[in-house]
């Protein structure tokens, strides 16, 4: 079944799911991590009848110091660069235990979570190969808090152009970050998996629903979240809804999905909020001067457009709730 | 049992092994010499002989990442790999023992760059020595097939539910063919009970694995490591003993060959012992009184049993396959003397590295270091000897 057929059951204020979360309070993220915010909101959408496997970085430092655990999943963390790689083998595994009558005889979704370096950098590798094998009951999950801020902020090929890193840092010759994103989104996309999504916990009901078309789909899904970081982007731990809704009606990061190759733009952006009302809240970017936010905002504009092209080109009939 | 031996080529011999123990998933990266292993697996379950996931992996580190949250899932989990690959698998091989994952691998030892060489040694599996994985050495085909169904054995007993390497000598072993009897899948299956983790990631009873070690665990979580390699021993020799009461054959974690009376042992590992017996043999029939001790099993090192085979010996002679650049002695011959060091009469233990990068073992070298061996002084050599080596 082509996934942009596929059934699954959308989240919406009504069907909103009750109970538990599925990440327990009491873990030992940042006041206003964004990253954990998606991180809740990921699983109460998936529930505990998932295999999770985390990357170590933020979300695996600060749910699961021994003894305690925020997973009320069967959950693995066992490198930073290999989330993908041991998801595979979960998946595998799973699978071949169901054939072969020693498992649930039910879909398990194995979902793996790892931050921007864990995916765009260090775990590249071993996510392209995961994706290109075509596992059945795959989700990835990139957090994208644009740095590595379990580090100490340094930069990673997801750090935005002018962002002031501890390994970017503005200075009399510097700027901060010299170079523009690393699509992955797009990189997920040429390897031909049915599902590729960009979601952000400021749309949290979108954010759901994806992560639950992800499980309903045959094949690997991949979901690239925007999270954001109030210790690393130096920006007020209130505003991480706040930042996130920035992103997207800026057209920063737009709302889209790619469905059997097919771009689908969520969230159209008529009238799109001043770029430099994003960067001026961040104390990342508060070396940057107007003509420096001019550079972005023609950026900004250019990848909005190919974006919007893109789904224009080739219009899809997206599968509605089931 | 089959009647007549068949034959095959070792690798297919492991192959077909792993088949009759019925793995669930296979994960595994080609590299020269592995590489009939892998292909002949992939064969198997393409035809359907083995129901089993074959993960064709991008990298030995996602092989070795794949097989870990494999066995955390509870499969039956095999891979292979020989030198660069069991490099790059590295950082993993040091995490699976303490995630109590029974991956089981057989390393077909190969060389380790630089420069690049696809022969030959050891220096794959010591560099990864401290690993925390049991590690077992086959001397010849048979055997190789034999501890490749032991492996998975003592791997997921629950008492040890370690993982465990079989190494095997590339190209030397590896690529040949030799006879070999061939069990049936019910005889394996009389032999090997079902896997039963002792963790698992299940949904019916989910569990954390992997957790973050601070300062006031991470020193418990290691020990409660090496208490279950120390403790597998006991594990291995249990399972030699039944594998004879089924198949017929013995195996010992250390074995002599004409050493009871030798005033000369020579100590080694893997395949070089079939060269080592033949020149024995030789030097015996000139009434050298000459033997051989072979490590099968190198984790957790056997102390008690090597000591109690080379107790009487007056000079030992330590074959190494691996230099550890910067130190006069090679690993086992580090490993041999300082377990020696307390006990009050010790051999006179003199050290030889050879066979390194695929340099041919001839029956002449274990002359010469017999020779060498016995020599006065031979115990006080400040280094090892490097045995043909071109100045």
């Amino acid at each position: 079944m082509r996934a942009a057929e596929t059934p699954f059951e959308k989240v919406t204020a009504k069907t909103f799911p009750k109970g538990p979360d599925a990440l327990a309070s009491g873990h030992r993220a940042c006041q206003g991590c964004g990253e954990v915010l998606a991180l809740r909101l990921i699983l109460k959408a998936l529930g505990t009848d998932v295999i999770a496997v985390s990357a170590t970085g933020c979300m695996e430092v600060c749910t699961a110091p021994f003894p305690q655990s925020a997973w009320r999943m069967p959950w693995i963390h066992v490198a930073f660069e290999n989330a993908a790689a041991v998801a595979s083998g979960v998946e595998s595994a799973v699978q071949t235990l169901r054939r072969k009558g020693r498992g649930p005889d039910r879909r398990i979704p194995v979902i793996a979570i790892a931050g921007d370096g864990g995916t765009a950098d260090i775990g590249i590798q071993a996510l392209s190969g995961a994706l290109e094998r075509g596992h059945e009951d795959f989700i990835y999950v990139c957090l994208d808090n644009e740095a590595y801020m379990n580090t100490g902020i340094q930069r990673s090929s997801e750090t935005p152009f002018g962002a002031n890193t501890t390994t970017s840092p503005s200075g009399l010759k510097s700027k901060g970050q010299s170079t523009w994103k690393k699509d992955m989104p797009a990189i997920a996309a040429a390897h031909g998996v049915p599902y590729v999504a960009t979601a952000t916990p400021a749309f949290h009901l979108d954010l759901m629903s994806k992560i639950r078309r992800a499980a309903a789909i045959h094949g690997p899904a991949y979901i690239h979240v925007y999270s954001s970081c109030p210790t690393g982007w130096r920006l007020k731990p209130e505003l991480a809804v706040t930042i996130g809704k920035l992103a997207v009606n800026t057209r920063i990061f737009p709302l889209y999905e790619v469905l059997d190759g097919r771009y689908v733009l969520n969230r159209r952006v008529e009238k799109p909020v001043p770029v430099a009302d994003y960067i001026r809240l961040q104390g990342r970017f508060k070396h940057l001067k107007d003509e420096d936010i001019a550079v972005i905002q023609d950026r900004v504009n250019q990848e909005y457009e190919r974006v919007e092209k893109l789904a224009q080109a080739f219009p899809v009939e997206v599968a509605q709730a089931g | 049992m089959a009647a007549k031996p068949v034959g095959m080529e070792v690798s297919i011999a492991v192959s077909e092994a792993v088949m009759l123990c019925d793995a669930d998933v296979v994960a595994a990266y080609p590299i020269t010499p592995q590489t009939h292993i892998v292909e002949h697996l992939s064969e198997l379950v393409a035809d359907g002989k083995l129901d089993a996931a074959y993960i064709p992996v991008e990298s030995e580190q996602s092989a070795m990442s794949s097989c870990i949250g494999s066995s955390a899932a509870g499969a039956r989990t095999f891979t292979a790999t020989s030198s660069q690959g069991l490099a790059l698998m590295n950082e993993m091989l040091y995490r699976a023992p303490v995630l109590r994952t029974p991956v089981v691998m057989v390393i077909a030892n190969r060389a380790l760059s630089a420069p690049i060489n696809i022969w030959n040694d050891h220096s794959d599996i010591m560099s990864v020595r401290d690993a925390g994985w049991v590690a077992l050495f086959a001397e010849n085909g048979q055997e190789s097939l034999d501890m490749t169904i032991l492996s998975f054995r003592i791997a997921e007993d629950p008492r040890v539910s370690l993982p465990l390497s079989l190494n095997i000598d590339g190209f030397t072993l590896s690529h040949f063919i030799e006879p070999i009897l061939l069990p049936t899948r019910e005889e394996v299956r009389a032999f090997l009970p079902p896997f039963r983790p002792i963790v698992k990631l299940d949904i019916a009873d989910p569990i954390s694995i992997g957790l973050l070690g601070t300062p006031e665990s991470y020193t418990e979580a290691r020990k409660a490591t090496d208490d279950a390699l120390t403790a597998s021993k006991q594990v291995v020799s249990e399972a030699f003993a039944e594998f004879k009461k089924h198949f017929g054959r013995e195996y010992r974690v250390v074995e002599s060959y004409r050493a009871e009376d030798a005033e000369t042992i020579l100590v080694m590992m893997g395949s070089i012992a079939e060269t080592a017996m033949t020149a024995v043999d030789e030097m015996r029939d000139r009434g050298e009184k000459v033997g051989i001790v072979r490590l099968r099993l190198w984790r957790p090192f056997p102390v008690e049993e090597f000591k109690a085979a080379v107790r009487h010996a007056k000079n030992l002679a330590v074959i190494d396959r691996h230099m550890v650049l910067g130190v006069p002695d090679g690993p086992v011959a580090l490993e041999v003397k300082s377990f020696l060091y307390a006990d009050e009469v010790r051999p006179n233990i003199s050290n030889y590295v050879l066979g390194l990068g695929g340099r041919d073992v001839t029956r002449d070298d274990f002359w010469h270091i017999t020779e060498r061996a016995k020599q006065p002084g031979a115990g006080q050599r400040p280094r090892y000897e490097l045995v043909g080596v071109m100045e």
